[in-house]
Formats: structure tokens, C-alpha cells, sequence
């Protein structure tokens, strides 16, 4: 069986983000760029398919030329191969376009089945699985707590706001997967070391056939008009508990009229 | 006026509260027509609600086909109607289905799309709030019709009557759209707490709970306070509660009047679903728990001490 999976470099979730006064995008500059954690959980499901079933392991990426070392991170935890789309006019491109340069590198590749993360830490837009099957006309098989492959059927645990779904379906489809779904290894220092001469394919907007003016930031499908820092929160309240924690709680909600 | 397509939310017809919500911001954009998809026989539960939030027509699409595959049937339904009614936008809650039904439409039809409004301006412009809270943003679609999903509890649903007219849709679902089958369905209810998302008052516990067992002690407070139960990862990866009842990045996002974290430190992937809360109260033993860099109110003590207490106050204040 034959996986791709989905790799997108991100802002680490757990410093400081911002976007670029220049443009409006992402600060990727200043930021400390990250695998996707979701993405882990994708790598992680992919590596346990391939190794009971055979086949090989493709991560694909689409992200400027730093987007390297989260390449060669994810490649560290066992992935066969990478292919990394870069291009310059890529730079600002919307959720729609995004979906048309990755659907055109799938085409291009072998698979049987593309697992990604459930959503992007930056974004949280969570579109790009339902985008992919739709214009990959496959099966969509997204929020995965659980998924099983028997031959060429696969089910899986959909997680939604109100319990779960079971959904199924036959032959190549597009899966993406929530943390719920395994915990991902940790790369070993053999993974590391031979991560580094693992082959990278890098391809070009040209490589698939896609012309410049149907992307990135002067093409994009929304806009971003203006940001702003949301404003602090003033200073709160806090009192330490010396009998009367639980009557301050309360006065305080008290005054809030929420008592 | 042109018509504002909002796609209902609902679970087996009873309306959720974001239906509401996206109701009433549809009204700065044009006319709101409600599109009500489901088993047959969903709708006629649904049309007078809608009609109070000012919707003026409601679309029926009720078909086994709509139930029986995921999210494609709809977003197909949906690119017609839209070339049908040619709207002025197209509304859907920000849930992972509204996002992918979202999503998929946006191709179909060539349009941009905007995730996780908290506000629709009338001239389109949508604002979101990312990087756990950091950052407002305000964006607007350029290509197409304006696709927007928006975040529940964001806005203040404000009824407007009318009488809705309603249309059935004929359903007629393509085998491309029938290519993953739902073959169950499981509700996993928050019994009689209000749910989550659209809960006015949320009391979450993390770690700190220590025990499944414990977390009655959170239950007793969200129950005198009459809110829904969270939980931090920490607390549903160690089995104190279930999943679903998770609050933060990679569970729910919440937005309530009232958040409360207790035993809850405060990580940035927490913080991520609940820092838009009005108020924000903690309770954590330990001083420096970034929690406290967000709370209107922080009680800095043991959670076995001062909540069962609280609980106690709060119901006697109530009588
Ligand atoms: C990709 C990714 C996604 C994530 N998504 C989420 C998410 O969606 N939601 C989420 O919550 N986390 C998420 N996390 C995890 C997050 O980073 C934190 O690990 C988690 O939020 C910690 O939960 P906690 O605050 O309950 O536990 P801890 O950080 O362990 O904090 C426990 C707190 O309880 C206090 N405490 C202990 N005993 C008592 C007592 N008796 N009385 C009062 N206080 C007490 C302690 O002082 C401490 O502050 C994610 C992490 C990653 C990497």
C-alpha cells in the first residue's frame, strides 16, 4: 500500500505568532517553524499501515525552502521519501489554491491512500481534505479517531461535535486524522541520521503545470483587509485562598451577575 | 435584497443555537434563507424556529442520501441552489462538517472562503480571531460568492419574525457524492447539561482533578451554576473524562460568558479554545499558572477546598 502524507511547516503553536505588516501572511521569518503536530498523528498511522502491509511512505509538502527541515523531521520518524513543492509565486496562497497545487502533485504520484492531519495549527482552517477529494474525486474519510483497512475497504471512527460516525468506503481515498487516533514515535537517532539521505524530490509550479497568475497572494480567493493585537485583557483579580477562596469566588461572580 | 444562503445546524431537527446565531448575522448581508438538510420530515420541526430568527424562506433538502453520505451530497445540493439563487453569501457554522461542506463548495462553485467568523459585517467583511486569541483579523472574499463559516456563541442571535415560505429541493445526488457511506451514527449526549459550544457557562478541569472519580467535584459546580462540563487533554488523555468534552486546540472551541479552568494550568493549546470567554475564572494551586495571565478572577488554592465550598455558596444563593 502506498501513503502519501500531508506535511505543512507551521509557526510553532506554543510561542509567539504574528502576520507580516508588509502583507498580511504569516511571519515565518521571525517565528520558530514546526511540523504540524497533527501531522505526526498522519506520519504515525501511515508508518503503522505500511509496515503490516508493505509499500512505500511519501511525505509531500507544499512551503517555501526552509520548509526543508520539517521535511527532513518527518522523514526522521520513518517516511520513505519526500516530495516538496516550492515556488516563489506560491507565497500567500489561499485554502483553494493550496488544494489545486497539492491535487496536482498527487496526480502525479503513485498512492493508494493521503493522510493528513485533521487541521494546521496556524490556520485551523481544516478545508484541505475535503477540498483534496473533491477534486481528486475520491472518498473522503476525515476526523478519523480510528481507521481500519481490510483489502480495499476502509472504515473509519469520524469524530463529530455530537459522538461519532462510522464511514466507509472502497479503493484510494483521502483520510486526515485527529491526535486521538495513536501516538506518534519519536524519531530514533538511526531515523535521524538516515533522514538526511533520504530521497527529496523538489518540484516547481512548472513541474505541475500550473501558471503563476492562478496563485498565490495577488491571485488569492479572500483577502485580508487589516489585523490588529486583540486587546490585552486588564489586569484580573487574584486572590490566594485562606478559608475564604470559595465566599471571594463567589461575591465575585456575585457582582458579575452570574449568582 | 439578495438572499444570504444559512445552512442549518441542527442535530435530528432540534435547532442549534449557532442556526440562530448565523440567522441573525445573515440579516446585515441580505435576505436570510434557511437551507435545512436531513431525513425526510426534518424540516417541518424547524421552519417556525427559523422563521423566528427572520428567516424568509427555508430550502428543504431531505433525502436518505443527504444522511447516508459524508458532507459531499450536501456541498452538491448547495452549488446548485447557489447558482439557483445566485446569493449574496453563503453561510455554515464553523463545525468540522459546516468547514468541509465549506470547503468542498468553495471549489465546486469557484469561490473563496473565510473559517471561523465571530462577526459579518454588512459589506462582507468577516472577522476572525487566530493564533489562540493573539490576533483579530478582518478579511473579506474576493473571487466568487463569499463562502463563510461561522464560529457558534460569537454572535448574539436577536429574533426577527417572519413567516417563512418554504420550498422543497429536489435531491439528486450524484455517485461521485455517494463515494463514503455513513453507516452509523453515534450521539454521545452531555445528558441534561446544555452542550459545550453553546453553553452560556463552562466549568472545565484538568489535570488537577487528579481522577475520573474526582471530576464530580467539577460536575457538582457546573450543575449549581447550570453550565456544561470541559475538560482539559491532560484530563480526557488520562481518562477523567471523555473525549469529546475536551476544550482547546484540538477539541472544542468555547465562547462562553463564563469560562472557568480549574486545576487547569493553562498551556497555549487550552488557551486556544476558550481565551475568547468573556469572563475567565481559575482556580489553581500553584501561583505562576500562566492561567492566571488570563483570569478576570483567580482563586490561587487547593480545587478540593474551594470549589466543593463555592458549589455549596452558589446553591444556597440560589435557594
Ligand atoms: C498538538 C497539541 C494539541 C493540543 N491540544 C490541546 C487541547 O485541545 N486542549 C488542551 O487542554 N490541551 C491540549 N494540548 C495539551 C497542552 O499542551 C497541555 O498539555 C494541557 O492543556 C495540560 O492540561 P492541564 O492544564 O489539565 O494539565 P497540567 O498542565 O498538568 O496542569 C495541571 C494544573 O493543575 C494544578 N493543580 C494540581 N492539583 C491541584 C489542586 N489540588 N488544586 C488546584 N490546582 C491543582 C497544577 O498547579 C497545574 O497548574 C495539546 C498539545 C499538543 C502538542
Amino acid at each position: 500500500m502506498n501513503i502519501v502524507v500531508l506535511v505543512k511547516q507551521v509557526p510553532d503553536s506554543g510561542s509567539e505568532r504574528a502576520l507580516r505588516d508588509s502583507d498580511k501572511t504569516v511571519d515565518r521569518e521571525s517565528a520558530s517553524l514546526v511540523i504540524n503536530e497533527m501531522d505526526e498523528y498522519a506520519i504515525e498511522e501511515a508508518l503503522q499501515l505500511r509496515d503490516a502491509q508493505g509499500g512505500e511512505v511519501t511525505i509531500l509538502t507544499m512551503g517555501p525552502d526552509r520548509a526543508t527541515e520539517t521535511i527532513r523531521k518527518a522523514l526522521s520518524m520513518g517516511p520513505d521519501r519526500a516530495v516538496h513543492i516550492s515556488d516563489e509565486a506560491l507565497h500567500g496562497a489561499c485554502a483553494p489554491q493550496t488544494s489545486l497545487v497539492l491535487a496536482k502533485a498527487l496526480e502525479q504520484l503513485e498512492w493508494d491512500l493521503v493522510i493528513s492531519g485533521a487541521e494546521s495549527t496556524d490556520g485551523r482552517v481544516s478545508v484541505m481534505p475535503a477540498m483534496l477529494a473533491e477534486r481528486l474525486n475520491v472518498p473522503q474519510l476525515t476526523g478519523a479517531r480510528k481507521l481500519t483497512v481490510d483489502g480495499a475497504k476502509l472504515t473509519i471512527e469520524r469524530q463529530t461535535e455530537d459522538g461519532y460516525e462510522i464511514v466507509e468506503a472502497e479503493g484510494k481515498a483521502i483520510v486526515s486524522v485527529w491526535d486521538t487516533i495513536n501516538e506518534p514515535r519519536y524519531p530514533s537517532f538511526k531515523g535521524i541520521m538516515q533522514a538526511k539521505s533520504k530521497p527529496v524530490e523538489t518540484k516547481s509550479l512548472a513541474d505541475l503545470g500550473i501558471s503563476p497568475d492562478e496563485v498565490g497572494l495577488a491571485n488569492a480567493t479572500s483577502e485580508v483587509l487589516e489585523f490588529s493585537p486583540r486587546p490585552p485583557k486588564g489586569a484580573g483579580v487574584k486572590v490566594t485562598d485562606e478559608g475564604d477562596g470559595a465566599q471571594k469566588l463567589v461575591e465575585f461572580l456575585a457582582s458579575q451577575k452570574i449568582v | 435584497m439578495a438572499e444570504v444562503l444559512v445552512v442549518v445546524e441542527h442535530l435530528e431537527g432540534a435547532p442549534k443555537k449557532v442556526t440562530f446565531e448565523m440567522l441573525t448575522a445573515a440579516r446585515a448581508l441580505g435576505e436570510p434563507s434557511a437551507v435545512v438538510f436531513g431525513a425526510p420530515g426534518t424540516a417541518d420541526k424547524l421552519t417556525e424556529k427559523l422563521g423566528e430568527f427572520g428567516a424568509q424562506k427555508v430550502y428543504v433538502a431531505e433525502s436518505d442520501d443527504i444522511t447516508g453520505y459524508l458532507v459531499a451530497p450536501k456541498a452538491e445540493v448547495l452549488a446548485s441552489l447557489v447558482e439557483r439563487t445566485q446569493p449574496a453569501a453563503v453561510l455554515l457554522a464553523s463545525s468540522s462538517e459546516g468547514k468541509e461542506v465549506a470547503g468542498r463548495l468553495a471549489i465546486k462553485i469557484g469561490s473563496g472562503i473565510i473559517t471561523g467568523a465571530t462577526e459579518v459585517a454588512a459589506d462582507g467583511t468577516a472577522t476572525q480571531v487566530i493564533f489562540a486569541g493573539a490576533v483579530i483579523v478582518k478579511s473579506k472574499v474576493r473571487t466568487g460568492t463569499p463562502i463563510i463559516t461561522v464560529t457558534p456563541n460569537a454572535v448574539t442571535p436577536v429574533p426577527a419574525p417572519a413567516t417563512p415560505q418554504t420550498e422543497a429541493v429536489e435531491v439528486a445526488v450524484s455517485d461521485n457524492a455517494k463515494l463514503a457511506r455513513v453507516v452509523d451514527r453515534k450521539v454521545e449526549s452531555a445528558g441534561s447539561r446544555p452542550e459545550l459550544s453553546e453553553a452560556s457557562i463552562v466549568v472545565s478541569g484538568g489535570r488537577g482533578v487528579g481522577s475520573a472519580d474526582n471530576f464530580s467535584v467539577i460536575e457538582g459546580l457546573a450543575d449549581s451554576l447550570g453550565a456544561a462540563v470541559g475538560a482539559s487533554r491532560a484530563a480526557t488523555d488520562s481518562g477523567f473524562y471523555p473525549h469529546q468534552f475536551q476544550v482547546g486546540q484540538t477539541g472544542k472551541t468555547v465562547s462562553p460568558q463564563l469560562y472557568m479552568a480549574i486545576g487547569i494550568s493553562g498551556a497555549i493549546q487550552h488557551r486556544a479554545g476558550m481565551q475568547t470567554s468573556k469572563t475567565i475564572v481559575a482556580v489553581n494551586k500553584d501561583e505562576e499558572a500562566p492561567i492566571f495571565e488570563l483570569a478576570d478572577f483567580g482563586v490561587v488554592g487547593d480545587l478540593f477546598k474551594v470549589v466543593p465550598d463555592a458549589t455549596e455558596q452558589i446553591k444556597a444563593r440560589k435557594g
